[in-house]
Parts: C-alpha cells; structure tokens; sequence
C-alpha cells in the first residue's frame, strides 16, 4: 500500500517534469509549488476552494490546490499557469483586456484551458458554470467572457 | 495549510483500507477515511478538526465504479467525483443536484462519498438517494455490507466506527423516474441552500426530500402524503409549511420565516410543474 | 508595431507576466531563510485584556519569538493617533491582533498561535454608530483626549464615541424649506462590507546590520509606510527602504498602514531577520480594514417646478474600532454632499463615530457609493412626489458653469465637465424614453432606475508626485514613477502620456512596474483618482525638462537656434528642413564630434507635481477647496423584478461619464464595467453581519458573497469628454467612478419595481420580501 509516514520523499510530475521532494504528508499542494517549486503562479486566495485563485489541472481537470495534499499528486499530471505553452487563452485574455491586477488570472485561465480542451463547444450555461468556480474583483467578468469565447470560436490562432 | 502533522495511506483494495483502519486506529493515530478531502483539509486548516493519519480511498476500484450492474442498477462508487457523476449524465436527478453542489471546480474534487458523510449540514447529494430508496454498500472490519438508505442515514450518515461507503446503487426505473430539483439561495448562485428539494414522481406518487430547511436533510412520508393528497397546491403547502414550522432553521443566510416562504413556493411550483408529468 | 500617443487603445505593459504567472506578487518573494509571523486575533469584539499566557508557545521548538501588545507600547494612525499595532489593555473589534508569533515555518507559527491563550473580561459592545452616539453609550476610546492629532482639520468630541465631525453651512437650509411646496425625508442604513481584493494583504520586513529597515509589502501608500514607520520607530525616513512590486488589486484597501509595522516590529524581536507577514483571508476581512457603515437622514425640499432648494442632512459614519482615515471618509461626504446638484441651502452634519465593528479604511469611490445612495433615492423619492420623470428632474437640476459647490467652489466646465450630457447620453444607450417600468410578462417587471455621481480628490492639500526619466543608449527611455501598479494600468498610462509628449513609440518606454522609495520619486498614494493628473503632470514635466536637454544639445550639434528644432519619433530635427536631424540615440548619452570630443553628459529628465489650490475646510460652513477637479457622471441599472418571489436579475448596467479625455479606451471601458460590477455586489449582496456580541459572522468568501462570473448583466459604457483644461491632455481621474452611483440606481429600480422605499442595502430577495409582505406568510 502506498503510504507516507512522516516527511518523506516523493515524486510528482508538474508540467512534464519530474520533481523529488521531501514533503510532510500534511502538505497542501499550493504551497508545494510554491514554496518547493518556486511555481508562484497559482495564488493563494482564501485557502478554503472559495475564489479559485490556486486553481491548477490535475489529469487535464481543474482542481483547487488549496485543498488537495501534495500526497495526493503523486501518479497524477499537475499543469500550472507556468505550464501553459503559448495557449490561445493566453493571448486572448491580453486582446480582451480580461485581467486587471492580474491576481486572479492564473486560476482563471486555467480553468478556460481545461474547458477549451475537454468542451470544446459548450454550451453557455456550461461556460457559466465552469468559470463561476472563480472570483475577479477588477474586471466586469464580461471581458473574461469574450476571451474564452473568442478561443472556443477558434477566434484566435 | 495544516498545522498539524498525519500520516497518509492510499489502499489499493478494500481489505487494505479496512486494516489498515483497524491497526491505526489501534496505534493511536486517529486514522479518518478520505475522499475529496475539501472539507477535511479546511476544516483541519481552521483547527476545527484534527486527525492522525488518513486513508485514501480513491484507488480502491469499487469505489470508483460507474455501471450497471447485473441486476439492472446503477452503481456509483463513493470516491467518485461529482465532476465525474455529472459527466456521466447517468442519473438525471443525481446531475441535477450535484452540479449545484460548491462551483464547478470543486466538484471536480468533492466525492459522492464524501459529501454524504459531510459535518456540514446540507449534504445534498443524499437527496436524490433517499427518494430513490438506493442501497448504501460499506465495507468495515466486518466486511462489506449492504443497507437501504433509510436504514443508514437518518439526519446524516450513521455509519459503525472504521467503516466507509464503498458504493451506492440504485434501481434503473427509479434513476429514469421524472424528477425535480431546487434551490434556493440567499442572493447567489453559488451558496448553501435556504432550501432544496430534490424529488421524483414514481407510480404515481411524488416523493421529496429537502435540505437547508432544518439543521439536516431529510425525507419526510408525513410530507409526500400531504403532497399526494391535497387537490389544491396551495393548501398543500401551506400543510407541508405547518408540519415542519416549529423546526426550521434562522441563520445568515435567512430567517426561518423566509425559509418558509421560500418553501411554500417551491412546494407550490414543484405541484405545478409535476401535476401533468 | 509602434504605438504612439493617447487616445488609443494600448495593451497594458505587464500584460504577458501577468498571463504566464510571472507577474511577482509580495508573497510571491518566499527564500529558505525567510521566518513566518501569524496574529493570533481578539474573540471578542469588546473586552479587557486580562491575560495573555504565551508560554507553551515561546518554548515550542521553532518559534523564535512571540510579541504582544506590551512590547511595543506605540501608538499610529494617519489623521489621529489611536491604534496600537497589537492590541493593549483592551480589544475593541472582533479579529483584532493581539498577539503575533515568529517561527521558521508557516506551519510552526500556526501551531505556536493556537497556543497562546488568552483570557477576556467582556465589556459591553457598541454595535452600531446609532448606539455609539447614544448618551451613556460605553466609549471605545476613553482617552482620546490623550491621542495626538496629526492632520489639523480633525475636531474630536471627547468623553464621547465621536472622533470628528464636519459641516455645511450654506445658504439658510431652515429658512429655505418654508418656502419649499415638496419636501422628502428619509432615513438610510448601509453596512460596513469588504474590499476583498483577490491577494490579502501581506509584508515583509528586515532589518540589516546598518540599521536600515526593508519592507516589501501589497500597499497602495509604500511613501507613507515609510513615513509612519520612521515617526513610530524614531527612526530616520532615509533608514527606511519600502518596496513594492505587483499588487493583487487594492480598492482602497491597501492605502492605509497596518502589517507593515507588525512585520517590522516582528523582525526586530528576531533581530532584523527577514519576517514575512500575509494575511489568511479571515483576517484580511475581519482584522485588516473594511469599508465604512453609513447612518443618514435626510430631508430634501422642492419648489413645485422640481427646482431644489434645501437640503437638511445627517450623517454617522461608522469608523469602527479606530479612525484611520474615517474623519476624511466624512469630509468626502459633506465636500459632495448635495449631489451634483444645485442646491443653494445646505444644512449638513458628518459625524465619525468609533463602534466594536472593525476599523474602516477607504474603499473604491470613497464615502461616495454610500452618500450617493442617500442623495440619489432622495432624488427619485422627490420625482415621485413632483411626478416628474427623474431624469428630468435630475436634468433641471446638474450644476453647470456658474453654480457653487456645497463647500462654495466655483463651477466651471474644466473643473466639473458636462452632467447634463452625461444624462442625456445615458437616456439614450438605456432606452429611457421607452419607459422605466414595463411588464414583460405575467409577474415580471422590467425596470430602469438611474443616478449621479460626483467625486473630487479630498487628497492632502500638499499631495505629490515626480518622475525620473533616464535614456539608454539606444535612445529607448525609463520611466520611473512612485505609483503603484494595483490594477487601473498606471504605469501604461504614464507612458501613453510621454510617448504622445515626445511623439514616440510606446514600446521604446520602459516603465518601473514595482516601487521603491529609495529610487523612486514620491508619489503620494496611489489613490482617489488622481494618479493620472498627479503623476501625468509629473510626466509632462519631465519631458519637457528632456525635449529642452535634447533641443540643447541638438542646437549645437546641428548648428541651429534651439527655437527651430523639434523632437518626434526619437529624433530631433529642424523644423523647416526635417532632413536635417540627430536620433536620440546620438543625444541621450551626451554628443560626440567626429574627432571624438564629447560634450554635455547623460540626458538626466526630471518632473515633479504639487497640488497646488487647495485648503483646510472652514470648521463652521466647511467653505473651501479639497480637490483640483470633479468626475461628473450618469448611471442606471435595468432588472427584471419577479412580483411572486420577490427576486430579480440585473438586465443593463450603463455608465457615462465625462472623461474629460479618454486616454485609453479599451481600458477606461474595463475600469467603469469593473466598478460597476463591483456596485452591483454592494447593491445586491455585499455585507457583514454582525452577532450581537458585535462579532462579524461572515468572515470567509463561503459567506460573504461576491459577484461572481454569468450574473452580471449587460454593460453599457460611453463617455463624454469636456476638457479639464488642467489635466494631461484633458482626461480626468475615472477609475473608482464606475461604483459610486450603481447601488443607488439598483434601489431606484427596484424601488420602482417593486413599488416600495428600499433605503437600505444590501437589496436581497428577502428584505424585499420583507417590505412588500410584512414578513407574513
């Protein structure tokens, strides 16, 4: 059985690379990459799954790394912001102007990333769901909404 | 983060996690079962719960189960997600109320299983289970058992010290019944409920249960009676806001006559939109 | 691909770090080395300090230090001296940090603070500023006549819970009224609520062998972090260094002084180690700063024509536990008091009162979004009576060229723009004329309801700003400001503002995205909309100062009288012969003759800016000036209103507002629907509520509500621009404005909606409810 008893040494793959790191099974996957890794895109927001600022892919999936273990990472693919290679999100969240501090964007755009690649044509009520998972405090939430539009109309190269 | 220290176990089968319940739990280490863990791990950051060591239970098979089985029902393993349940668009009413569960991305973490044994009030994944009188398979140091959910879970889930949902099943009519489902928040979308209801209409006869309402959710036969008798919707819910009145809850969400208004209205609107169904 | 100038959409500078996560927030900035503090905070909203027993915390393995109250017996505040940075003797609001511990780890210090106990003797709570103005009310303060004023216009009423006060004299209000034919009154209740900016705040100190204290930190203000902590700490300003790099948004939330003093105070006990200091989301809402609680009543009276022509009003901010910057929060209201209406007798009273709530600080639009909702559902409550449509009545009434200010400033186009275009603009792209209130169908109620809004600066009347301007060899420039970049794209428009100056390409200007005061010029704050008059005045200034060192040296390198030469496109060329040119690069690092003689130096370009017309208020009728200019505008909200359930949605936001100049518009258009998104969240569900032990209840983002993606409504931007002819390039500060008039027209639509007076906020289907049926099933 797979068990870690007290700090221990483990393997987790974040955006494709392999990573050993000593952790305590208690550890929070947000502060791994942040605090191990050095990978301070996903942000810490409320710390309780509430804003989706830490929010990262887990398996192509969105979750909230403020409230999963390091521990359970292992065997799994972890992307974060830092991860994401030139994707049209990216490009379309400038044209868009879908950020202003900047804070919450990481978290937001990788949920759009996910929704682009596992719906690629969803309908609204699903675009509405998927990104009500986050908090922006600048924006109008409408600039976010034509950003992930324009990349699911392939608007955007 | 955790201000304490545990131990982590991730079994690969039912036995494993069952032992190695027992022997932690024998060695002093507070051992906990763990799905999702949303709930445990903020709970744990605030110091309102602490544990010794915890046991994953998402890669044991059985509990990550998504079919029909021999006997035509619909077995949905406790560690999946609601993520993955509502994906799956097997059981509409299921979908229905866990998509209203958290926001999205959390439902790509929370479990069935997990959110049924939830310490916060709603757990409203067990709604659609109790009209659907699914069975609740647990596995514990007596092995694995099988109960009909109103045996198990009456206010919340009573499960014997060491054991853990393995799976819930439900008949195939009953998951394809008509179905209903609501809920009320105090202003956004995203909040606990002031109220849901999540019911089917099944031979004829509407069954219904409720969370947010009191401090649990529940089933009430007095109140699908009630439903079921009474020509007049208006009535009904006036008889159905009388029946629970002195039991409902008042908190910031809303005051218990709120509450009540909101019930009356959806009781309402649940007799107007399944009256012809 | 070159863009040059203002007036054009441009991509913010720090557009791709902030989409690939590079973009540095404070607590970004993590090393091995770095210690971690956490509070430990009050329980208690009021109640004596009997014992604090820290000592299974101090001795568990890792914890380096642990601080309480005593050990800094110290006292700040921007306007008066009250708050101690870890409590002392007594707590005064729930959350309030009372200890703060150090350790090595996050997870050390987290242990260590649920050891430490403790112990309260509980006092009797002021749970609202009603019951603080209450005579016998028990005094959160009851030595203010110990504090020490800092700014002069502060007027405590001692023995009392009322730490200022401020008045309008204008005009005869007493006499006025008797001649009025409709008069309005009514009383107004509007929570304190919270900024909740996606970062918490958070800071970093140490302390090197010299002496010299370094602070990282979230902060809108890093000059008066400086500032107060060398006056607390006796210590020299050039001793203290701030830095700031990106910050996850602000509102106003970050302007005030609060973890940096514990992060220093907890890097000294640990002698000058680096301390990191970032707030849990529970403490950011209910220990940091919050926004203000408003109590207000007024009483507005009308000829029968719809001319105003008195206005009677009184106001009770609630500051909660300690002032920070409440007494101007009050000053901000009685400056705009009557709306942007003409109004010739004002009779108004600002009262600051302490309560057991948490402290206030400034919030996006400042006291506006509150006293414009009085003064915009007065508006709407005085149409229905005159029965006249109210924008019309609101039309009749705009103050225009000639009219006076509540505190007697003159009216001019440059200084307060155009408020009737705005309206009839905003009656436009809403379709007022189609009407306000429609059924669409059986039990839904489409209804539009509008406001005003009106904001001047109420900055320091010495409040400043500069830049520094350095050239590369290249002829490329740096641009270094000491305004923070929180959000609103400051730093691309000090740019924008140099690149039009100097007619050059915006990517060969390179702006300073993060601050430090000991490079960087002053900037006041970066607050109150005013970061684009102060600090693009500076630039202006500066490239001035750099077009005439470049013309200098042009001049004798070309052989030419410096009058026939200008700059554009990085080149200095001869009026009348532009074949005749030098580019920048041949300049900026001083010339050289072909035999290799070099004369002048590095173009060094300086600016500086001070506000400069500005004064103290009269005590008695508060005459006088506390901002260089006005943003004027006109908003509506458009809902559908459910009769049956009593809930709605938002159908339209619309906003226009006199831009003076819009600089850059894709991002002026994103600042006002930001703003009015946040509006709509104050209108619709932003709140705390509070025990009746004065204890704030929602204190995580499960609870407290914000708007989140797909409720929000349709919005509507358009902009009029009268030139503020003080301005750079005529375009006014806009970038709190989007909020301020929002919740008011929400209650002006739903009011109308569902036929009854929503005087208070928030607007949620069950105090609407409540209204309409009584509470009765």
């Amino acid at each position: 059985m797979f068990c870690l008893k007290g700090k221990s040494l483990i393997t987790i793959n974040v955006n494709e690379e392999d990573y050993e790191l000593l952790i305590r099974p208690s550890d929070i996957l947000l502060d791994t990459l942040r605090n191990q890794l050095g990978l301070t895109g996903a942000k810490p927001g409320c710390n309780n799954g509430d804003c989706g600022t830490c929010t990262v892919l887990v398996n192509g999936w969105p979750v909230k790394s403020c409230l999963m273990l390091t521990a359970e990472a292992v065997g799994k693919k972890i992307t974060t912001v830092e991860g994401l290679k030139a994707a049209p999100i990216q490009k379309a969240f400038i044209e868009q102007f879908a950020f202003q501090c900047g804070y919450c964007t990481s978290g937001f755009l990788m949920v759009c990333h996910a929704l682009a690649g596992i719906h690629p044509d969803p309908p609204d009520i699903v675009i509405d769901e998927w990104l009500q998972s986050n908090i922006c405090r600048c924006t109008s939430y409408e600039e976010i909404g034509t950003a992930i539009r324009t990349v699911l109309d392939g608007k955007i190269e | 983060m955790i201000p304490f220290e545990f131990d982590y176990y991730k079994p690969a089968t039912i036995q494993e996690a069952t032992e190695a319940y027992c022997q932690l739990e024998a060695a002093g280490k507070e051992p906990v079962y763990y799905g999702g863990g949303s709930e445990l791990i903020s709970m744990a950051r605030l110091g309102n719960l602490h544990f010794g060591s915890v046991i994953d239970i998402k890669a044991i098979p059985e509990c990550k189960v998504l079919e029909y089985d021999r006997d035509n029902q619909l077995v949905l393993g406790s560690a999946l997600t609601l993520s993955e349940i509502c994906e799956s668009k097997q059981f509409p009413l299921l979908e229905k109320t866990a998509g209203r569960i958290a926001d999205h991305t959390m439902q790509c973490k929370i479990t069935l299983g997990g959110n049924l044994a939830s310490t916060i009030l709603y757990r409203e994944t067990v709604l659609p289970l109790l009209v659907a009188d699914s069975r609740i398979t647990i596995a514990g140091k007596d092995g694995i058992r099988d109960f009909p959910i109103s045996r198990i879970f009456d206010k919340r889930l009573n499960l014997p010290k060491g054991s853990f949902v393995v799976r819930v099943s439900t008949e195939k009519g009953v998951v394809g019944s008509p179905y209903f489902h609501i809920k009320k928040t105090r202003n956004e979308k995203i909040d606990y409920p002031l109220i849901t209801v999540a019911g089917i209409k099944t031979s004829g006869r509407l069954r219904i249960a409720f969370s947010g309402l009191l401090p649990y959710p529940f089933r009430s036969i007095k109140v699908e009676n009630i439903l079921n008798e009474f020509d007049d919707e208006t009535v009904c819910a006036m008889e159905v806001v009388n029946f629970l009145s002195d039991k409902i809850l008042s908190d910031i969400n809303g005051s218990s006559e709120y509450r009540k208004f909101e019930l009356k209205n959806t009781i309402i609107n649940v007799l107007e939109t399944m009256k012809d169904v | 691909m070159g863009s040059i100038g203002v007036g054009k959409t441009v991509i913010r500078k720090e557009a791709w770090e902030k989409v690939t996560g590079q973009a540095k927030y404070t607590d970004d900035f993590i090393s091995n080395h770095i210690l971690t503090a956490q509070m430990v905070t009050s329980t208690y909203a009021h109640a004596k300090i009997q014992n604090i027993d820290i000592s299974s915390a101090s001795s568990l393995p890792g914890v380096k230090a642990v601080l309480t109250g005593e050990d800094y017996p110290v006292l700040f505040g921007q306007l008066i001296e009250d708050h101690p940075p870890l409590a002392r003797d007594k707590v005064r609001y729930y959350g309030e940090p009372v200890a703060l511990v150090v350790a090595d780890s996050a997870f050390t210090a987290a242990k260590a603070a649920a050891m430490i106990h403790v112990l309260y003797e509980p006092l009797p709570v002021i749970n609202s500023p009603l019951q603080a103005v209450d005579t016998n009310a028990p005094l959160v303060h009851e030595k203010m006549i110990m504090y020490q004023i800092v700014k002069e216009d502060i007027y405590p009423n001692y023995d009392t819970n009322i730490c200022d006060q401020k008045k309008i004299r204008k005009g005869d209000a007493e006499k006025a009224f008797e001649q009025c034919d409709v008069i309005v009154e009514a009383a107004f209740h509007l929570p304190q609520s919270d900024h909740i900016a996606m970062e918490t705040r958070s800071a970093q100190a140490r302390i090197d062998a010299s002496g010299t204290v370094y602070i990282k930190s979230a902060s809108q203000s890093p000059f008066s972090i400086k500032k107060i902590i060398s006056k607390i700490f006796h210590l020299d300003q050039s001793k203290v260094i701030v830095e700031v790099p990106f910050v996850g948004g602000g509102f106003g939330g970050k302007a005030p002084v609060q973890l940096e003093i514990l992060a220093y105070i907890a890097s000294a006990a640990v002698g000058g180690r680096a301390v990191r200091l970032t707030n849990s989301r529970e403490n950011d809402i209910v220990s940091s700063p919050c926004r203000m609680g408003l109590e207000a009543k007024l009483k507005l009276g009308a000829s029968k024509d719809g001319m105003l022509q008195s206005v009677q009003m009184k106001y009770l901010v609630d500051t909660g536990a300690y002032s920070d910057i409440g007494p101007t929060l009050t000053k901000a209201i009685i400056v705009d008091c009557t709306g942007p209406y003409k109004i010739d007798n004002v009779h108004c009273d600002a009262f600051c009162v302490y309560t057991n709530h948490p402290y206030v600080t400034s919030y996006r639009g400042f006291s506006h979004a509150s006293s414009a909702f009085c003064i915009e559902r007065m508006m709407d409550k005085l149409a229905q009576k005159l029965n006249m449509d109210p924008a019309e009545l609101r039309y009749k009434n705009a103050l225009c060229p000639g009219c006076t200010s509540p505190t007697q400033v003159k009216i001019t186009s440059s200084n307060f723009g155009n408020l009737n275009s705005c309206i009839l603009k905003l009656k436009e792209i809403i379709n007022w004329s189609e009407g306000t209130r429609m059924k669409v169908e059986e039990n839904i109620i489409r209804a539009k309801g509008m406001a005003c809004l009106w904001k001047t600066s109420n900055s320091p009347t010495d409040a400043v700003s500069g830049v520094f301007l350095t050239f590369n060899p290249d002829g490329t420039i740096n641009l270094n400001c000491g305004c923070v970049e929180y959000g609103p794209s400051m730093k691309t428009t000090a740019a924008q503002i140099l690149s039009e100056k100097l007619k050059m390409d915006i990517n060969h200007i390179s702006v300073n995205m993060d601050v430090n005061t000991k490079y960087s010029p002053e900037h006041w704050k970066t607050v109150a909309s005013m970061t684009t008059y102060m600090l693009g005045r500076a630039v202006l200034r500066a490239a001035e100062d750099v077009i005439r060192q470049l013309t200098s040296i042009a001049a004798v390198a070309l052989h030419c009288p410096r009058e026939d030469l200008e700059v554009a496109e990085e080149k200095v060329y001869v009026r009348h012969d532009p074949s005749l040119f030098l580019p920048f690069k041949e300049l900026v690092h001083g010339y050289k003759f072909l035999n290799g003689n070099a004369v002048f130096g590095p173009i060094l370009g300086q600016g500086s800016f001070i506000m400069n017309d500005l004064n103290i208020l009269d005590q008695e009728t508060g005459k006088g000036k506390s901002g260089p200019f006005w943003t004027v505008g006109a908003q509506a909200v458009e809902i559908e209103y459910n009769k049956k359930d009593y809930t709605y949605r938002f159908i339209k936001a619309a906003t226009v507002i006199d831009a003076g100049r819009v600089l850059n518009p894709k991002m002026a258009e994103g600042l006002i629907k930001g703003g009015m998104c946040m509006g709509l969240g104050l209108g619709s569900r932003e709140s705390f509520s509070y025990d009746e032990e004065a204890r704030v209840l929602d204190t995580s983002l499960r609870t407290y509500k914000v708007m989140h993606f797909g409720e929000t409504p349709e919005y509507l931007v358009s902009f009029i621009e009268t030139p503020q002819i003080d301005a750079p390039y005529h375009a006014r500060g806009i970038a709190e404005h989007g909020i301020i008039g929002i919740p008011a027209a929400l209650g002006n639509a739903l009011s109308l909606a569902a036929q009854a007076e929503f005087d208070e906020l928030p607007l949620v289907p069950e105090t609407i409810w409540r209204m309409k049926t009584g509470g009765i099933l």
